[in-house]
C-alpha cells in the first residue's frame, strides 16, 4: 500500500498571523469605547476612512508587486495598522489626511519596505510622523477635555470638520477645542509657570490629563487582555512603562515644580497604548528578550525627554521610530547565547 | 537682517567643507590594502588552478580582477556561485560566467587508465596542484583527493590514458546528534 | 515522584501514547522474507558480507561495517539469501540483504552467552558488544561499542541512560521499562563496568509512573549504589541527548563538542536491554521493541520485532488498518520520517510506527506566509537558537548569520514549525541548509588544500629556476675566467 510523504513535523499548534491580529483587535475595543466617550464620535469616522484606505491601498501595492492579494488581506495586519492610526489621530481630523497618512502608513511604511514581515518603521507610526509634521495644526486640534461636553454638538462639529475641515457656521474652534493636558504642561513650562499654576487649568483632573486617563486605563485592559493570552510578551510593555516612569519620577522628586510624576505620564496621552500596542508591533522591534527590554526602555526614555524638552506634546510616535533605527544594532548584541556556547 | 538663518546656513557649509576634506584625505592618505581584497577574492576563487581564465593560476586572476584588468565572469570551474559571490564582495552587479572562457562541469577528478600509460613523465610537471605521482618509466597515478579537475594533464599525455571521471558528492559528515531518545 | 530539574524550554504535547499501552509487548511473528538494510544513516554504509544463495543461520553476521561509525548486520532469521540490492518491493528503500526464512530459526554457534562478562576486561568486553552489533537504539543508530571505546579513551564520570521517550506517539521504551526493568539495570551495570564510569543514572519523564515504579522495583533488587533514577518533567524534548545531560546532571556539552569531552555518556534503554540480553543469550542486535499505533491500525500495540520485517506484516499483527491512513512514518509526529510503502522494512533506527489517519494530522491552516519575526519560535528553541534570525540567514545564504546564530546546533526537534503563525517550514529549510552548509565548508576545504599545494610548487619551481640561472651564471663567469680574450 502506497502513502503520500510529506516532512515532519506532522502536526502544528494551529497559531495563525489572521488569529493574532484578530485578538489585537478585540483588545483595542476598551480603547476605542473609553475614546468615543471623552472625544466624541470621531473615532468611527476616522477608523472607516483608514481601514477602507488601507485595504485599498494594500490590494493596489500587491497588484503592482504581483503578489495574491487573498492571503494579505485577510491576515487582517492592515486593519490592526488602520486601528492604531485612526486611534492616535485627532478625532476632528478632515477625511482627506486621514486618507493621506493611511496611505502614507501602508505604502511608505510597509509595502515600499516588502510588504508583512519586512518593515523596519512601525507602519502606523510612519503615517502619523508624516502628518504631524506636515500638518501641525489640524494634528494638533483635539475637542476639549477636562469639561462637561454636549455630545450631540460635539457630534455635529466632528462630522462637520471630518467632511470639509472647518467647523460648522454656528460653532467655532476656540469654544469647542483647546490644548490636551500634555499641550497645556509644553506651553506652561515654557512659560514658566509652576506645576501647580498647570494644573490648576482646565485638562487636568485628579489625576492627570483629564479624560486621557479613562483613555489609557481602557488601553491597560486592553494590554493585559493581551499579555494574558501571550499575543505580547511582558518586556516591550514593561521596559516602555518603565522608561517612561523611572526618569518622571526622578524629576519630580528632584525638582517637583517642573515635573509632573510618573502617575501624569503614564496615564496620558498614548502611553498605554503605545506601550502595549505600538511598541508591541513585532516586526520592527527587537529580536531577543534582552534586546525588547532595551529597546523598550529606550522608547520608554526618548518619550519622556521629548515630552519634557521638544516641541511635540506627546513623544510616542518619534520615540518609536528613533528605537525603530536603533534595532538592528540592538540585535546585533544582544544574541542569546546558544546551548553549548561559552559564557565569555 | 535676522542672523540666525545666516549663521545655520554657515555653519552647515563650514561643518560640510570641514568633514568632507576630512573624508577625502582619509581616503587618499590613509592605506587601503590592495593585498587584502586580493586575499579576499582569492579566497572566493574554486583554487581549480585550471588557468581558463588566461591567468596562470586563482591568485594572478584574482589580483586582476582586483587591479581592474579583468572582469569576475570568466571562472567556469567556479561557476555562477563564485561569479556572484565576487559580485557581492565588489559591490557590482552579478554576471554569469561567460561561456568564451570554458563551460562549467560538475566536479571531476583525471583518472590514469594505467595499462596503457608508458611512464613518459610528461604529465607530472603540468600539475599545479602536485596531484599526480610518478616518475620516468615508473607508473604515474593520480591522487585524487588532490586533483581538482583543471584538465591540464589531459594534452601533455601521448597516449592519451588519461581521462576525466566526475565525483559524486561526498556524504556529509555528523554534525550535532539527533533529537529525542537517543 | 517530583521531578528533580526543571526543563525550561520546549513543548508540552499531547502523549498519544495511551492507545498503545492498553495491552503487553507482544511478539510479532517472523517474517516469510527479511529485508536487512545497508543503510545506517548519515552516508554510513555496510558492505555485505554475503552471496546470494549462501545459507545463513539466525544471528550470523551478514555485513560488515566500513569504518568505526558503522555496525555489523546480522540475519534476523535462518535461511537462503535471496538477493543483494535493491528490492523492487521498496525501491527507495535502498540496498539490503533478503533472505528467505526456512522457518528453522536455527542459531549460528557463534553467537554464545557471556557468562564471564562481569570479569572480562572492559576492551574485551566493549569488542563483544561490537562484534554484536549494538548500536544506540533511541534512533541515531551510533555503535553502542565505539561510543563505550571512545569514553574509555578519555575518562567517563557519568552514564546516563535515556528512558525519556518525550515524542509524542513513542512508548516503546515506556513498555520495555515496565517489563524488563532488571534487563535494563543489567545492561547498565555492564556499560558502566565497559566505560569506566562511576555513576548510572536512568533519566524518565513525569507521565511514566509505571515504568518509575518498575525500574524503583529494579534499582533496590539489584542494590546497586552506584545506580539512581531521576524524574524529568514530561517537555518536549527532554529527551534530546545534550539537553537530557543537562537537565540531569546540570552540565552543558559545549558546542561542536561531545559529550565525553565533560565526561559524559549517554545510553538509550533499550540498548542497555540489548546489551543485557547479548551478554544473556550471545543473540545479537536482531530485534527491538517497537510501537505500532496511529488511528490507522486495528489495535495499537507494542510489539517485540525482527530487524528487517517489513513494516506491512506489523501492521497486520496489530490488527490491520483501520479508517483511511493517509501517512505512514517512523518515529514520532515531531520529527517522524514519512515512508512511501509498507513494504519498507523495519531497521534498528525505527522505534514507532504510526498510521495517521485525518484524526492524527494537522497540517498548517494556510500556506507560508513572511515571518512577523513574532519571535514565538525563539522562546521554545531547546538549543537556544534564534530561529526568525536563522530563517533569514538562510534565506540570503549568508554564511557569516549562519555561523553567527548557530545553524550548526539545531537539533531539528520541530518546536519551532510547531508554533509558527505564519506555517513556515523551518526545520525542513534548516535541515536543507545544513546539508548545503556542510557542503560549502566541504569545499572550501579542498579549495584551501588546492590552494596550498600551488603555493608550494609555485615556491618549488621558482627556486629551481632559481639555482638553475645562478649555476649558468656561476658556468659563465668560469668560462670568461678561463679564455679572458674571447666574450
Amino acid at each position: 500500500m502506497r502513502f503520500e510523504t510529506a516532512p515532519a513535523p506532522h502536526v502544528v499548534a494551529g497559531f495563525t498571523v489572521p488569529r493574532v491580529m484578530f485578538l489585537v483587535l478585540l483588545a483595542l475595543i476598551p480603547v476605542a469605547i473609553a475614546h468615543v466617550i471623552v472625544l466624541g464620535p470621531g473615532l468611527a469616522l476616522q477608523f472607516a476612512v483608514a481601514a477602507t484606505v488601507a485595504l485599498g491601498c494594500e490590494a493596489a501595492a500587491l497588484a503592482l508587486r504581483r503578489r495574491p492579494a487573498g492571503p494579505a488581506l485577510r491576515d487582517g495586519s492592515v486593519l490592526v495598522t488602520a486601528a492604531l492610526l485612526a486611534l492616535c489621530l485627532p478625532p476632528l481630523l478632515p477625511w482627506w489626511l486621514t486618507a493621506l497618512g493611511t496611505a502614507v502608513a501602508v505604502l511608505l511604511g510597509k509595502h515600499v519596505y516588502g510588504g508583512l514581515g519586512y518593515n523596519p518603521f512601525n507602519p502606523a507610526m510612519v503615517g502619523y510622523a508624516v502628518l504631524l509634521i506636515s500638518f501641525p495644526v489640524a494634528m494638533t486640534r483635539w475637542p476639549l477635555t477636562g469639561v462637561e461636553l454636549d455630545w450631540p454638538t460635539l457630534a455635529q462639529l466632528t462630522v462637520h470638520s471630518f467632511y470639509s475641515g472647518a467647523p460648522p457656521p454656528d460653532l467655532s474652534w476656540d469654544t469647542w477645542t483647546g490644548a490636551t493636558a500634555l499641550d497645556a504642561l509644553r506651553t506652561g513650562l515654557r512659560q514658566r509657570l509652576t506645576m501647580q499654576e498647570i494644573r490648576a487649568g482646565a485638562p487636568f483632573g485628579a489625576l492627570g490629563a483629564a479624560g486621557f486617563v479613562s483613555i489609557n486605563l481602557a488601553a491597560l485592559a486592553g494590554g493585559l487582555f493581551l499579555l494574558r493570552r501571550g499575543i505580547v510578551r511582558w518586556q516591550i510593555p514593561a521596559a516602555v512603562l518603565a522608561g517612561i516612569a523611572l526618569p518622571a519620577a526622578l524629576g519630580h522628586a528632584l525638582d517637583p515644580g517642573s515635573h509632573p510624576g510618573a502617575v501624569f505620564h503614564l496615564f496620558s496621552g498614548a502611553t498605554m497604548l503605545g506601550a502595549f500596542f505600538i511598541a508591541t508591533d513585532p516586526v520592527s522591534a527587537a529580536s531577543s528578550d534582552r534586546g525588547r527590554l532595551i529597546y523598550g526602555a529606550g522608547i520608554g526614555i526618548l518619550t519622556w525627554i521629548i515630552r519634557r524638552w521638544g516641541s511635540y506634546p506627546d513623544g510616542v510616535a518619534f520615540a518609536v521610530l528613533l528605537m525603530n533605527l536603533a534595532v538592528p544594532l540592538i540585535d546585533r548584541y544582544t544574541i542569546p547565547r546558544i546551548y553549548g556556547q561559552s559564557r565569555d | 537682517m535676522n542672523p540666525e538663518p545666516l549663521a545655520l546656513v554657515g555653519g552647515a557649509i563650514v561643518l560640510a567643507l570641514v568633514l568632507g576634506s576630512t573624508l577625502g584625505w582619509a581616503a587618499t592618505r590613509m592605506p587601503h590594502s590592495v593585498d587584502g581584497l586580493v586575499e579576499r577574492i582569492n579566497a572566493l576563487l574554486p583554487q581549480t588552478q585550471c588557468g581558463q581564465c588566461l591567468y596562470p593560476g586563482c591568485r594572478p586572476y584574482a589580483a586582476a580582477i582586483a587591479r581592474g584588468e579583468a572582469d569576475f565572469d570568466r571562472c567556469p570551474p567556479g561557476g555562477a556561485a563564485t561569479a556572484q559571490a565576487i559580485a557581492r564582495l565588489l559591490d557590482r552587479p552579478t554576471r554569469a560566467p561567460d561561456p568564451r572562457y570554458g563551460a562549467t562541469k560538475p566536479r571531476q577528478v583525471a583518472w590514469i587508465d594505467e595499462p596503457r600509460c608508458i611512464g613518459c613523465a610528461r604529465c607530472l610537471p603540468v600539475c599545479p596542484v602536485d596531484a599526480i605521482v610518478g616518475a620516468p618509466r615508473l607508473m604515474h597515478t593520480v591522487i585524487a583527493a588532490q586533483c581538482t579537475g583543471c584538465e591540464l594533464c589531459i594534452a601533455p599525455c601521448p597516449v592519451d590514458c588519461i581521462e576525466l571521471r566526475a565525483v559524486a558528492a561526498a556524504p556529509a559528515a555528523r554534525a550535532t546528534p539527533s533529537p529525542a531518545g537517543h | 515522584m517530583a521531578p528533580n530539574r526543571k526543563f525550561a524550554l520546549g513543548l508540552v504535547l499531547d502523549g498519544r501514547k495511551q492507545s498503545a499501552m492498553q495491552q503487553p509487548i507482544a511478539a510479532a511473528p517472523a517474517p516469510a522474507q527479511a529485508f536487512v538494510l545497508l543503510d545506517q544513516g548519515d552516508g554510513r554504509r555496510g558492505t555485505p558480507s554475503v552471496r546470494v544463495g549462501e545459507r545463513v543461520r539466525l544471528g550470523a553476521a551478514i555485513a560488515q561495517a566500513d569504518d568505526e561509525s558503522g555496525a555489523a548486520l546480522h540475519a534476523p532469521v535462518a535461511g537462503r539469501v535471496r538477493s543483494v540490492g535493491r528490492h523492487e518491493s521498496s525501491p527507495d528503500a535502498g540496498p539490503g540483504i533478503v533472505i528467505d526464512n526456512d522457518g528453522s530459526d536455527e542459531r549460528d554457534p557463534q553467537c554464545e552467552p557471556c557468562p564471564e562478562a562481569d570479569s572480562l576486561p572492559p576492551e574485551e568486553f566493549i569488542e563483544r558488544i561490537r562484534r554484536g552489533g549494538i548500536v544506540g537504539l533511541g534512533g541515531a543508530l551510533f555503535p553502542t561499542a565505539a561510543k563505550l571505546a571512545h569514553g574509555r579513551a578519555g575518562s567517563i564520570t557519568h552514564l546516563v541512560v535515556n528512558g525519556a521517550e518525550c515524542e509524542p506517539w513513542i512508548c516503546c521504551d515506556d513498555a520495555l521499562m515496565r517489563e524488563s526493568a532488571g534487563e535494563i539495570v543489567r545492561g547498565a551495570q555492564l556499560m558502566l563496568r565497559a566505560c569506566g564510569a562511576a555513576k548510572c543514572t536512568i533519566a524518565i519523564e513525569d507521565d511514566k509512573p509505571e515504568a518509575g515504579a518498575a525500574l524503583t522495583a529494579a534499582l533496590a533488587a539489584a542494590g546497586d549504589t552506584r545506580l539512581s533514577l531521576a524524574v524529568l518533567p514530561a517537555v518536549y524534548p527532554a529527551g534530546a541527548e545534550r539537553q537530557l545531560l543537562t537537565a540531569v546532571t546540570g552540565l552543558e556539552v559545549p558546542q561542536r563538542a561531545w559529550p565525553p569531552e565533560i565526561g559524559l555518556l549517554c545510553q538509550n534503554v533499550g540498548t542497555a536491554a540489548a546489551v543485557a540480553r547479548l551478554v544473556r543469550t550471545g543473540e545479537p542486535l536482531i530485534r527491538r521493541i517497537v510501537t505500532v499505533t496511529g488511528s490507522g491500525v486495528a489495535r495499537p500495540g507494542n510489539l517485540e520485532a525482527r530487524i528487517g520485517t517489513p513494516i506491512a506484516d506489523l501492521i497486520d499483527a496489530v490488527g490491520g488498518y483501520a479508517g483511511a491512513p493517509r501517512r505512514l512514518w517512523s518515529g514520532g509526529s515531531m520529527t517522524g520520517r514519512a515512508l512511501p510503502d509498507d513494504a519498507w522494512p523495519l531497521t534498528s533506527a525505527m522505534n514507532c510506527i504510526v498510521a495517521a489517519t485525518d484524526a492524527d494530522l494537522r497540517a498548517p491552516v494556510h500556506a507560508e506566509q513572511p515571518c512577523i519575526r513574532c519571535g514565538d519560535c525563539a522562546r521554545v528553541c531547546p538549543a537556544g537558537l534564534l530561529p526568525q534570525e536563522l530563517h533569514r540567514a538562510v534565506r540570503s545564504r549568508d554564511d557569516v548569520l549562519l555561523e553567527r546564530f548557530g545553524l550548526a546546533d539545531c537539533i531539528e526537534c520541530g518546536c519551532c514549525d510547531y508554533v509558527c503563525p505564519s506555517a513556515i517550514p523551518l526545520v525542513e529549510r534548516f535541515r536543507q541548509e545544513r546539508v548545503a552548509l556542510r557542503e560549502r565548508a566541504s569545499e572550501a576545504a579542498r579549495a584551501s588544500q588546492a590552494r596550498l599545494h600551488f603555493e608550494h610548487r609555485e615556491r618549488r619551481v621558482s627556486e629551481l629556476e632559481a639555482s638553475r640561472r645562478r649555476e649558468f651564471e656561476d658556468a659563465r663567469r668560469r668560462a670568461c675566467d678561463d679564455f679572458p680574450n674571447e666574450g
